[in-house]
Order: structure tokens, then sequence, then C-alpha cells
């Protein structure tokens, strides 16, 4: 048993195993929102930029998910979008 | 005006209903007027921890559907007369009740009683809504677990969706000796990660299995778990009272077993 208990003593402690596992899974957890909600945003933010651009629907993708920051420091949940201009539109109407 | 308390966890087994029956038990040993409902409708549960299995007539269904009067059904308990179990039927399922109606029980039990405690069913469907329909305050009772802390948190989550903000965390079956070895999250680890009030921390008791054997809430009684939970009860009356110093006695014990161990 001693040698089996220096053994694991030598690793990282359990205990913050699973803090750090349970800070991520709980981070994007708490990011999930209903299908609804995000048919809702993804209706909102394309009327607002459509004021500006001819948006192609078509290609449209908007996402929650996980990013590495920029420092490279860790990772945050963002609204990734990805909005396509249609082609041969006069952009920036303005 | 009464206040109703939920217990809630998301996960099962990991000591709602143990809870509930200690909080209760202490709440009415200080002297307050308390009723505990089993919302588990077909895993019917607090009954045989407070020892009153043999005592019940009629159920939490029954006054539902109008088949008695709410007082018919409530039993008294065996050692606190302001102490009552309105306990769960065994033969329905959740579909039987539905929020609003134990909202308007609850409603109706807060004109007679100071403290209405709710001990929730685990899951997060038709049982969870029913035992938190009319409540003013949550204890959300997790172990230093990542499964129950992970539940815990989506419990908090769907809590306060439903405009229930004031709620407090437990922290049951903590082992000091394996937090003090790192191998078990402390209760300031689950409070950090989870973000909310803590309000209890109750030691990994074998004191607790025993109780529970003898159909008797041990709260109150000389052992760390029995004055975990009338801390417990202390703080929801508004007292401020220290956290318990679980680290000495625990590697006192510990210590004392490797002898015995070697």
């Amino acid at each position: 048993m001693g040698f089996l208990s220096s053994f694991f003593k030598s690793s990282e402690n359990s205990s913050d195993v699973a803090k750090n596992r349970l800070k991520l899974a709980i981070t994007s957890d708490r990011a999930v929102c209903s299908p609804e909600l995000m048919e809702q945003m993804k209706n909102d933010i394309i009327e607002v930029i459509s004021k500006y651009v001819d948006v192609d629907t078509e290609g449209l993708d908007i996402k929650v998910t996980k990013t590495e920051l920029d420092d490279m420091s860790g990772t945050v949940n963002a609204v990734l979008a990805n909005i396509p201009i249609k082609e041969g539109s006069r952009n920036f109407r303005k | 005006m009464g206040e109703v308390i939920v217990i809630t966890s998301g996960k099962g087994g990991v000591g709602k209903t143990t809870t509930t029956a200690n909080v209760g038990t202490g709440l009415a040993m200080l002297g307050k007027k308390v009723v505990l409902i089993d919302t588990d409708i077909g895993l019917r549960n607090l009954d045989v921890v407070m020892g009153l299995e043999n005592r019940i007539v009629y159920n939490l269904v029954d006054v539902i559907e109008n088949k008695c009067r709410i007082k018919q059904a409530l039993i008294k308990d065996k050692r606190y007369p302001n102490l009552y179990l309105l306990p769960s039927a065994q033969t329905k399922d959740k579909t039987a009740v539905s929020p609003e109606q134990m909202k308007k029980l609850a409603d109706e039990l807060k004109t007679e009683f100071d403290y209405i405690l709710m001990d929730c069913p685990a899951g997060i469907e038709q049982g969870f809504k029913n035992a938190i329909a009319g409540a003013d305050h949550a204890l959300v009772v997790t172990t230093p677990e990542v499964s129950a802390v992970r539940d815990a948190d989506r419990i908090i989550g769907l809590l306060d969706a439903n405009d229930i903000r004031d709620t407090h965390l437990i922290v049951n079956r903590l082992r000091a000796d394996m937090v003090k070895d790192g191998n078990m999250m402390s209760s300031e680890d689950v409070v950090e990660i989870l973000a909310v009030d803590l309000i209890g921390v109750v030691p990994d008791d074998e004191h607790i299995v025993i109780a529970t054997n003898n159909g008797e809430p041990l709260v109150g009684s000389d052992c760390q778990a029995g004055q975990a939970y009338m801390n417990i009860c202390h703080r929801i009356l508004g007292e401020e009272v220290p956290f318990l110093d679980l680290e000495v006695t625990k590697s006192f014990f510990q210590r004392f077993a490797a002898i015995f161990k070697k």
C-alpha cells in the first residue's frame, strides 16, 4: 500500500483533476441554449446585418462553441457567426 | 406565514431525503411547526427514514384528489408534536399531481406551519417541477463528486429560471481525510465551482447509516453529522454559526484507525 500511495502522490491531486474537469464541463453546460432561442438569435442577427449588406441566408452558420483565447491562456465559450455576403450584391449600402 | 423550502439535487442518492428528515426534525426541535412533504410519487422513502411508515393512512395524491382533508393525511412525528409528515403515494406516478396543485397545497399549509419542507425526487422532470412549484427557498444537496456537482449546477440554473433565487448549498458526505490528501474536492472547491452560498457541510458519518436503520433522524446528537445538521437549522433561522472544523477530529480518527490497520 505504501508503494501505491507514494506512486499516486507523485502525480496531480485527483481533487484538482476533478475541479478542472468540472469547471470545463459546467462552462459548456451553461452555454448550451435551446434551439428556439438559437433560432431567435440567428434571425435577430440576420435582421441587423441585412440593414447594411445583403446576407446569403443559405450559407449562414451561427453556433456557440469553445474557442482559444488570443493569448492562448485557455478557452472561452463564444458565439461564432459565419455570415456570407451575397455574391454580386452592392456591399455597404450607406 | 410559513416558508416553503425545497430540498433538491438533480442526482439521486446524494442525501436529499436524509437532509429533509434531519433539517425538518431540527427545526421542530428548535420550536418551529414543521411539515415534511415527500414529493417523490411512486418511490416513497421519507416515511421510512422518519420511522413513520406504519402510520400511513392517506397520502399526498389522496389530498390532491380531494379523497381526504389535509389534516387526515398528516402524520404526527413520534417524538416532536410540532412535526408532521405528508407521505407520498406508492402506487401512482408523477403525473398524478401538477405544479399548480402543489403550489395551492403549499399555500394552504403556509397558514398553519412555520416551515414546509419539500423532499424533491431526483431528476429534472415532472417530479422536480412539482416539488419546486410553491418553493420560496431551495437547499441544493451535493456530494464532492463530479457527477453530483455537475447536476447541482444544472439544478441551480433551473431554479433560477423558475425565479427561485434564494438558493443555498449543502455539501454532504465530505471526508476530511480525503480532502487533506488531495483526493476529494473540499467544500470551498465546490462553492467556487457552483458560485452559490454555502449553508452546511455534513461529514460522511457512519452514524447516519445507523440512524436511518433505526428510523430516527440524528440531528442534534453528539456526532459530527448531528451537529452539522443542527447548525444548518440555526442558519435557516438566520443565526450566524461557524462551520464545524471537520479536519481536526477526522485526522485524529484517521491516526487512530491507522494504528489498527497496521
